[in-house]
């Protein structure tokens, strides 16, 4: 047993990082809020390019991942969206990479190139499409069934930046391949974006604590500040074990409390920091509302946490 | 990144199930916090230490298998699946022995090890005093040098299993004048010397669970110095790193805790009300349990055990409370009659105090782990 990333996986997770700072998602995001997609999809190729989106896609159809297990594996996707939570730059990032899950056509090529956007509806977990509008192919899990949809009704998110829609269903497609492990890994890759930005909160509320100055000296001297950040601190380090065991196990039960904890820890640490940072941190400029609101809204997409709750407990008390 | 498990490390674990369904005693032993108990409890150690079961970490020469530490946390895992008794000896085996491990001599490791791998003699940790809880460095219990050893005075308190142990360790002030973590030295002691008296105090279960300890010139040999006088702080960290980390509290037992609040809920009727805290039971266990087989990979690699110890203690604690807690809150009205529910309740609560406390660790995580600055104290 050997439960740590590998070097590379580790490389391979910094090199992401590395690679985001440097792309202003914060800017790209706020635009895609108001409709402007080019920065956002500037954003998507860059990282198609180091291969993010082609993680899950089986080698056969042009992506990493091999059958025999020497591509890149479930915990690589993991770690890539761990980075890709820290950053929370714009797009339907989980929908496109549970794809194969579902199908096994050209498409997949396509998908894992980073040219082809994928928008997916699964009622009754994930009832609203994201970005149905600019997908470039939009499929909805009916049951086993694969249909296509079109885009209906724009509904506003409460991270402005997740432009959902109502799916008018359009034709069936054919059977869906594995619509139980579509959706583990949709909310397994969830869980991972979830703890990702649970990880960058507690760090700008470290860094903020560290400079923000009242009474004298440095708020991060507060023992009252310390007590808050050393919770979240502890509920993020258990969480991230569950999600990396998850990644290895695929058991669903794994999977959901995955699911359930780093939902938990991601909530603690957004509402812990919006407490440090005080009303600047209320404030649409600053950075953290962004990664506030996206916790927010992965909470309950791809099952709220009661759903997961339920299916833990559907699994070890049977 | 796996979680496979070597066939080596598959059949050492299989082991020690077969052996434990073979001989856990059918009816739970006597609390160890009663006379009665405590003696039962010294046979069952030296029933496991007989088969090599009591230490499975330690080196086969001091009465262990050698285990590795990812077999050590599956035999623990074992250990409280099977239902199996608490440990008696667990302030030795699990805090003063990784301290011997790091600082004792070997003539120590020699004398000390055998017989608490048979709890021959069980330990107390003597660390508490009426005017340093928290603050531990404010200890005024001094060793003053004597012909061949040292003469000790003061008094200790909150002392777990002191009421029947037979030996103690502790830090005491061996540099008069000298202040905080300076000046201490870290010793051994017998609790039947002359000079030295034992006052149990009873717990909230009516069992006299500690004691305090009362040191009148109580002479100690210079072999019962660990590492070097004056080096006590340093020594003690180890010991508190290990209280707090992996040791004290394997997975093993919040797993086999969760395990049996699940069989409560399903008994129960699966009620709606609890349903959402027994999930988080279960997955607060499942997190540390993964959690520590991370730990345990990164130790086998050459890292060390350092305050992220205390994010052990901050999850364990609470994972604890919530748990029984939810348990007596399915339990209804016969939560209030005494049983193995009631009693780990009220054992749970101490989680949060003994080992430093929560706030203590918060604090330290604060500072040591995410970087903060030091505040008042
Ligand atoms: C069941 C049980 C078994 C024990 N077994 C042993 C044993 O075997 N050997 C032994 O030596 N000791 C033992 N202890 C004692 C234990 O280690 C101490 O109780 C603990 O260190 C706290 O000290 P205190 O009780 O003096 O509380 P205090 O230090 O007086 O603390 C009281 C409260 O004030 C808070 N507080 C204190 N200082 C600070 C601070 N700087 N910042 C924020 N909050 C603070 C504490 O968190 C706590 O909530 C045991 C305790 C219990 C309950």
């Amino acid at each position: 047993m050997r439960f740590a990333p590998s070097a590379e996986q580790e490389a391979f997770a910094a090199s992401l990082d590395a690679l985001l700072s440097t792309l202003d998602c914060d800017t790209a995001t706020r635009a895609w809020a108001g409709g402007d997609h080019g920065p956002g999809l500037k954003i998507w190729r860059r990282l198609a390019d180091q291969g993010v989106t082609a993680l899950t896609t089986p080698s056969h159809r042009g992506g990493l991942s091999e059958e025999d297990g020497t591509g890149a594996t479930t915990v690589d996707a993991v770690l890539a969206f761990e980075v890709l939570g820290r950053f929370c730059p714009p797009g339907p990032w989980t929908d496109s990479a549970v794809l194969p899950c579902l199908l096994d056509d050209e498409i997949l090529a396509s998908t894992a190139a980073g040219e082809t956007l994928v928008s997916l509806a699964f009622p009754p977990h994930l009832p609203f499409a994201l970005d149905a509008d600019i997908a470039d192919a939009r499929f909805l899990v009916d049951v086993a069934s694969l249909r296509g949809f079109t885009p209906g009704a724009h509904l506003a998110s409460l991270d402005s930046s997740r432009r959902l829609f109502v799916p008018v269903p359009g034709d069936e497609l054919g059977p869906a391949l594995d619509p139980a492990r579509a959706f583990d890994l949709g909310a397994l890759l969830t869980a991972a974006q979830l703890l990702g930005a649970g990880r960058r909160l507690l760090e700008m509320s470290v860094e903020h604590a560290g400079q923000r100055r009242q009474y004298g000296r440095e708020i991060g001297r507060f023992q009252a500040i310390k007590h808050l950040l050393a919770e979240v601190v502890t509920a993020l380090e258990l969480a991230r074990p569950l999600l990396h065991g998850a990644a290895v196990t695929a058991d669903p039960a794994d999977v959901s409390a995955a699911k359930v904890a780093c939902g938990d820890a991601a909530h603690l640490a957004a509402r812990t920091a919006l407490q440090v940072h005080g009303a600047i941190g209320y404030t649409a400029e600053h950075p953290l509302g962004l990664r506030l609101t996206r916790v927010r809204a992965l909470t309950t997409a791809w099952g709220t946490p009661a759903v997961h709750r339920h299916r833990v407990l559907a699994a070890i008390a049977p | 990144m796996d979680l496979d498990l070597d066939e080596p490390t598959r059949r050492f674990r299989d082991e020690a199930r077969e052996w434990l369904a073979a001989h856990v005693p059918r009816s739970p032993l006597p609390s160890f916090d009663t006379a009665e108990g405590f003696a039962a409890h010294r046979e069952w150690e030296a029933e496991l230490a007989d088969a090599r079961w009591s230490v499975v970490s330690w080196p086969r020469e001091y009465g262990g298998r050698d285990a590795s530490l990812l077999e050590w946390v599956l035999f623990e895992e074992e250990y409280y699946a099977a239902g199996a008794p608490g440990r008696v000896n667990q302030n030795g085996i699990f805090m003063l022995a990784p301290t011997l491990f790091s600082h004792g001599t070997p003539e120590q490791l020699a004398r000390i090890l055998p017989k608490m791998a048979r709890s021959e003699e069980v330990w107390a940790q003597a660390w508490s005093e009426p005017e340093a809880g928290s603050d531990i460095a404010a200890l005024r219990s001094t060793a003053t040098p004597a012909d061949g050893g040292w003469l000790l005075n003061g008094q200790k308190t909150w002392s777990s299993r002191a009421a029947f142990a037979d030996r103690a360790f502790g830090l005491f002030r061996s540099e008069p004048g000298s202040t905080r973590h300076h000046g201490l030295t870290y010793l051994m002691a017998d609790l039947r010397a002359p000079g030295v008296t034992v006052r149990p105090i009873p717990q909230l279960d009516g069992e006299p669970g500690f004691a305090e300890i009362f040191f009148d010139d109580v002479f100690v040999p210079d072999e019962d110095v660990i590492g070097t006088p004056g080096n006590g702080w340093r020594v003690a960290m180890t010991t508190a790193n290990n209280e707090r980390g992996l040791s004290l509290r394997s997975p093993g037992r919040f797993l086999s805790a969760a395990d049996r609040l699940v069989s409560l809920w399903s008994s129960a009727g699966r009620p709606e009300a609890t349903a959402a805290r027994v999930a988080d039971a279960w997955i607060g266990a499942r997190a540390y349990q993964l959690y520590t087989f991370g730990t345990v990979t990164r130790l086998a690699s050459g890292a060390e055990l350092g305050p992220e110890s205390s994010i052990n203690k901050l999850f364990w604690s609470h994972l604890d409370v919530a748990l029984h807690e939810t348990a007596l809150d399915l339990l209804g009205p016969a939560a209030e009659l005494r049983g193995p529910w009631a009693d780990g309740w009220l054992f749970s609560l101490a989680g949060p105090i003994y080992g430093g406390t929560d706030q203590i660790q918060r604090t330290i995580v604060a500072e040591r782990l995410l970087g903060l600055p030091k505040g008042d104290r």
